[in-house]
Order: C-alpha cells, then structure tokens, then sequence
C-alpha cells in the first residue's frame, strides 16, 4: 500500500500548516465509561500546534483512558471529539495515525529484536519495483532514517543493531523521531520519562522541545510536575476520571502544580495519620491552607 | 492566549552532522560476528555431521548416495521453511505432519472415487490444506489461544479423520493405486519426477527444496512481508500499534504451511501411487526441530530461512548416514535428539561468546 510516493512522509506539516489559534485536537466534556465505571468524565483538553499539552495525574486518575480515546484505541462514551473542528469517532489506531495523531506508547511500539530502521519504518515500509519483485527499498530507508535520527539530534553508529540494544532514552527518542517523520501533527507521548533516570529524562525532554519547534502539538502524560514544567505550555491535572486543574502556564506556578498533582488536600489528611505514628516528624509537612491552589484560575503567580 | 513564562527548553538540540558516529561501540571482527549469525552455527555443525558420515560410512562418498541424502534433506526440507516462517512469526504448528497425509488423501480419494482427472483431486486438495491453514490461524487469532492448543487439537482433529474416512471410503487403511488415471504423468513430473546429473539420478524435491528456500530468504529479507514476519514473532503488540496487519500476518503463514503440506502431499502421493492415512505422525515435531536447529527462535522474532536449510540436511544426512555406515535405523531417533540438543547448546554458547559486549 506505501510507497515511497503515497505515504504520508514528510509534506503534511507543511500542507496543513494551520492557524495558530486553531486546536487540531479538541475534547469537549469528553467521558468514557466501562460499564458502570466511569473511567472518565467531563474532560476539556485543546491540543494547538506548537504548544506542548500536558497531562498530569495519580495513577488510575484516567490518563490512560484519555490517551486511549485520543489514540483511536477506545472509543469515548460521551461529550464530544474534534479533530480540526470536525467530531470524529475512532475505530482503530490506524485511523488516528491517518489524521496525523500518533502515539509513543510506554512500551514504545518496538520490536527489540529488529534492526533500528527496520523499526523505524515498520508498517510503513518503503518499497520499489512492480509487484511481483516489489521489495524494500532498503539504502533510501537506511538512509532517512539516519538523517531524520540526525536532525532530531540522535547519531547512531549502526542501524543495523538491533533496537533492544539502545539505552531507554535513545529508544524514546528514536520512537518520536518516526512519529515526526510519519507525518504527525499531534505526538501523544505516554510517562516517556516514567522509566528513565535524570539525564536519560533530559534528553527526551529536549525531543519534546524539537518536536513542540517543529509545529506539532504534543500531548506530554506524565505524574513528573518537573518534568511537565519543563516543557509545557498547557497543564491539566485529571483526578478520579476529572479535571481537577486546566491551566496555561501563565496562570499556574510548579509549586501549585505539584501540589495538584500530589493531591493536596490528601496530603494533608495524611499528615494527620502520620502525626499519630510515632516517629514521623510531621512538622515541616504543609498544612491543608498552605495547599489550596486556585483550581483552573486566572490570576496567575508565578 | 498569552504565555508569559516562557518553557524552560525551548530551543531543539542542534542536528549534528559534524558528529559521524557516538563513539560508543567498537566493531567486532568479522569472524565473531559472522559466528553470531545462527544460520552459520548450523552451516558448520551440517558440515561436521558430513564429515563424520564421510569418514565412518564409505557409502556416502558415492554421487547417487549424496543425491539420496539431498532428496530425504528435500522432504524433510520443504516443509521445514513454512514451519520456520510461521515460527519466526511467533507460532508453530502441530498439524504440519498428518496435514501432508490429509492433503494426498484428499487429491487420491477425490480423483479416484469421482474418476477424475488427478489435477481435480491436486486443486481441492490445495484448496483444503489452505482451509486447513486458515482454520488454524483464524481460531488462533480470534481466541487467542496459544497455538500449542490449538494445532493440537488440529493435529488429532486430522489423524482421527484420516484414518476414518479413508477406511470408510475405501474400505482399506490405504487409498487406491491412482497411477493409471488421467493427467497422473504430468502431475508426477512436476511433483515427483528425477533428471540425470552427471550421471546421478537427482529427485525434482531437491530443486524445488532449493527454489523455494531462495524465494523464502527473499521474502524474508527483502519484502514487506517479510518484514512483517519477524514483527508479530518479536512483538506482536507493538507491531499492531504500528500499524502492521498482524492478523493477515498469522493466518497467511499458517496458510502458507497448508501450502507446504500441500506440496509434500502430493510429492508422496505421486511417488507411491497411494497414501497409507496413519503416517505423517511425528513428522511435525521433525519439521519443528530441523527450524529450531537451523537458527529459528521458538518463541519467534528471529530466524532465518536458509538456517532450516542446513538443518533438514543434518537430517537427511544422519537418516541415510546411519543406513549407509550399516547401523541399526533404529537409533536414528536417538541421534536427532542428541543432535538437535547438540545444536541448540552449541548455538546458545556461540552465540554469548560473540555478542558479548
């Protein structure tokens, strides 16, 4: 079906260059239930491009619902999905990825046993020649894969080894440079720091930054509010399958954020246990006051 | 929407085409590296078992004796790289032996029993080992089920109908002789035919064996496909997110051995004239090591097709090896086990000492 004249490659961005004001992902009181479990409800998220969104959440609060519905994996159970302003209701990944929406799994989407291009070109695989000899096209795809690795700032010695091999980070990276080159207009990146250790993290936030130069809108879930504040430009904090925070970095300090993400309030009740267990210092621990930050807000502190 | 405090990193790090390589890893020598290629582990281990029948059985040193050993390699062979692809596909298959008998059983009794021309019999018994295969692969994608379980079932589904509608169609555990039908000539010398060499009569099996070995390579290496293949062994989740048709990818290559099934079907059927319904037991397991020992990992993702190549030759070899040194055939059991233990070991350590980092 691919080949090197109908894929999506490269000429998208360019194409589709959009209005800056423009959300090309848009959630609008978006829900999603299993059953009788709400995994989520009432979610507002806009994706722009340029502009990094993030998502932050405790475990369970519904992070990887979101991703899900977004992703084309599930499908939502109320509200509304756009996509450049048009509802739309994905059936499969593939579907997703063919309105530009891709996603850097946890996982990665890899297979570690296959060489680094192999990879990188999996399921979209360039070919040449009519159809009985119709074959890889193995030099071109050798060859942009390592120039489009390069320009994302990864230099590999071998495509060749096999991608088990790479560090956490260099395999992150090399998952996000496809998304790019595969023409995607919305990166959806899920925890791609959860496993990493500090410098690893660093790297993969700098390809969030190029990715974020490059006019994709990127949807960053993380429960790091360093790293999300490192890069973002939107923040929303999910609890219990709700927004609990929707916030553009003007309106929201790191501090405030993390208190949301640990959850403020709980905290503090825990402090309260704590003080009952001897041993535990609770003094220097915050009070409920002190963790009150303005929820979606405008006046902004930092 | 303003934005005031401006993200900590902004600015995407430089492209470096000043930097040629990370300088991290260092190139083995090429003799390690061509060690850690499975396909040669087995090269070197076919030539050792060679060398060993050439010393110790005299016979084999004759031209008609190595083209009977090509040819029992051929039959063994054929069928081993549709079970090597579907075991670098991840699965194997169970029902690949008594699915050769079910495929001559099906062309011979069809033909026969309808008087027909033996090519009707050949068609519908492609047609059913590809529903064979399709079956397979359909129930294994649609429940999840290993395919342990579910070509197990196959296996003994197919053994039991072998034997039972044979012997309630003919009356007898074999089928009819089918030599004298109409079209049987042409379909034997497709299937079943030999041509001289030099003076040794060589079987039609050993070219297709070959033939179809260059073209699995080929599609394994070189084609989408292929491609595919090795991505639902190594990662069947992951591959799907990409967007690799994993369920096409299964079933086919379950079909793929239907195929396989299929052409040493009727390979035996044309050779003999008639099928006894009870054999091909075991053969499956024969199939699966003659894979495992040529390089392919059983739980997929890796492999190679010209590997299952040299490990149907090992079998071949030590089959008529242990005939012509005058032992007792009945240890040729025995030397596969050893033999394919030997291998997978020998494999294993060659493979550490030469990837190791």
């Amino acid at each position: 079906m691919t080949t090197e004249k109908t894929g999506t490659h490269g000429a998208i961005l360019q194409d589709k260059a959009p209005e800056k004001d423009a959300a090309i992902v848009e959630l609008r009181g978006a829900g999603k239930s299993y059953g009788n479990i709400r995994a989520l409800h009432g979610v507002d998220l806009k994706v722009f491009p340029s502009q990094v969104t993030c998502v932050l959440g405790d475990n369970g609060a519904g992070k990887s619902t979101l991703i899900k519905i977004i992703s084309g994996l599930h499908q939502h159970t109320e509200g509304e999905f756009l996509v450049d302003g048009a509802p739309v209701r994905f059936s499969t990944p593939r579907e997703a990825l063919d309105a530009g929406i891709a996603t850097v799994y946890q996982d990665l989407a890899v297979v570690p046993l296959m060489p680094v291009w192999r990879n990188f070109f999996l399921g979209s695989e360039m070919t040449k020649g009519p159809w009985p000899i119709r074959r890889l096209d193995i030099e071109k795809m050798k060859k942009t894969a390592d120039h489009e690795l390069r320009e994302m700032g990864i230099v590999l010695d071998d495509l060749e080894q096999p991608i088990g091999t790479l560090s956490g980070g260099q395999r992150q990276c090399v998952a996000i440079a496809r998304a790019v080159y595969f023409g995607a207009r919305v990166l959806i990146l899920d925890e791609p720091t959860a496993a990493l250790g500090v410098k690893q993290s660093g790297v993969v936030l700098k390809y969030i930054a190029a990715a974020r130069e490059k006019g994709l809108g990127v949807i960053f879930i993380t429960h790091n509010p360093h790293h999300a504040y490192m890069v973002g430009d939107h923040f929303s904090v999910l609890r219990l399958g709700t927004m609990e925070l929707n916030a553009s970095r003007s309106e929201v300090s790191l501090e405030e954020l993390t208190n949301h993400m640990a959850g403020g309030t709980e905290l503090a009740a825990l402090k309260h246990e704590l003080s009952q267990v001897r041993g535990v210092d609770v003094e220097e621990l915050p009070e409920e006051e002190d963790l009150t930050a303005p929820v979606a807000s405008t006046e902004g502190k930092s | 929407m303003t934005r005031q405090a401006e993200p900590a990193v902004t600015s995407p790090p430089a492209p470096g085409p000043g930097k040629e390589s990370d300088g991290r890893t260092r190139q083995r020598p090429l003799a390690l590296r061509l060690l850690a290629r499975p396909e040669v582990g087995v090269f070197l281990g076919a030539v050792a078992v060679l060398i060993f029948f050439l010393i110790t059985a005299p016979a084999v040193r004759d031209g008609s004796s190595m083209a009977n050993i090509l040819y029992q390699s051929s039959t063994i062979g054929i069928m081993a790289l549709p079970v090597a692809l579907l075991m670098i596909g991840g699965e194997f298959d169970l029902s690949a032996g008594v699915a050769v008998i079910t495929s001559a059983l099906t062309a011979s009794m069809t033909a026969y029993q309808l008087s027909m021309n033996v090519w009707v019999g050949v068609i519908v018994a492609l047609i059913v080992s590809l529903a064979i295969g399709l079956f397979n692969g359909w129930l294994l994608v649609k429940t999840g089920l290993p395919s342990f379980l579910v070509t197990l079932g196959t296996f003994l589904i197919l053994q039991g109908v072998n034997l039972a509608v044979t012997k309630s169609i003919t009356g007898n555990v074999a089928t009819d002789d089918i030599s004298d039908m109409d079209g049987f000539d042409q379909a034997k010398a497709l299937f079943a035919s030999s041509f001289e060499v030099g003076g040794v009569n060589v079987k039609i099996t050993v070219v297709w064996w070959l033939v179809f070995a260059a073209i699995a390579t080929w599609v394994l290496l070189r084609t989408k496909y292929g491609n595919w293949i090795f991505a639902v062994g190594g990662n069947k989740d992951s591959s799907r997110a990409v967007g690799v048709p994993v369920t096409f990818t299964k079933i086919s290559l379950f079909m793929l051995v239907g195929f396989g099934a299929w052409f040493v079907g009727m390979h035996q059927l044309f050779s003999f004239n008639t099928v006894q319904s009870g054999e091909g037991v075991g053969q499956e397991l024969i199939y699966i090591a003659a894979a495992v020992i040529g390089g392919c990992l059983l739980t997929g993702g890796a492999g190679s097709a010209i590997g299952p190549v040299f490990g149907a030759f090992m079998f071949g070899m030590v089959q008529q090896g242990i005939v012509y040194a005058g032992w007792n055939p009945d240890w040729f059991k025995a030397f596969l086990g050893v033999m394919l233990l030997g291998a997978v070991l020998i494999n294993l350590w060659v493979q550490r000492t030469a990837t190791r980092r």
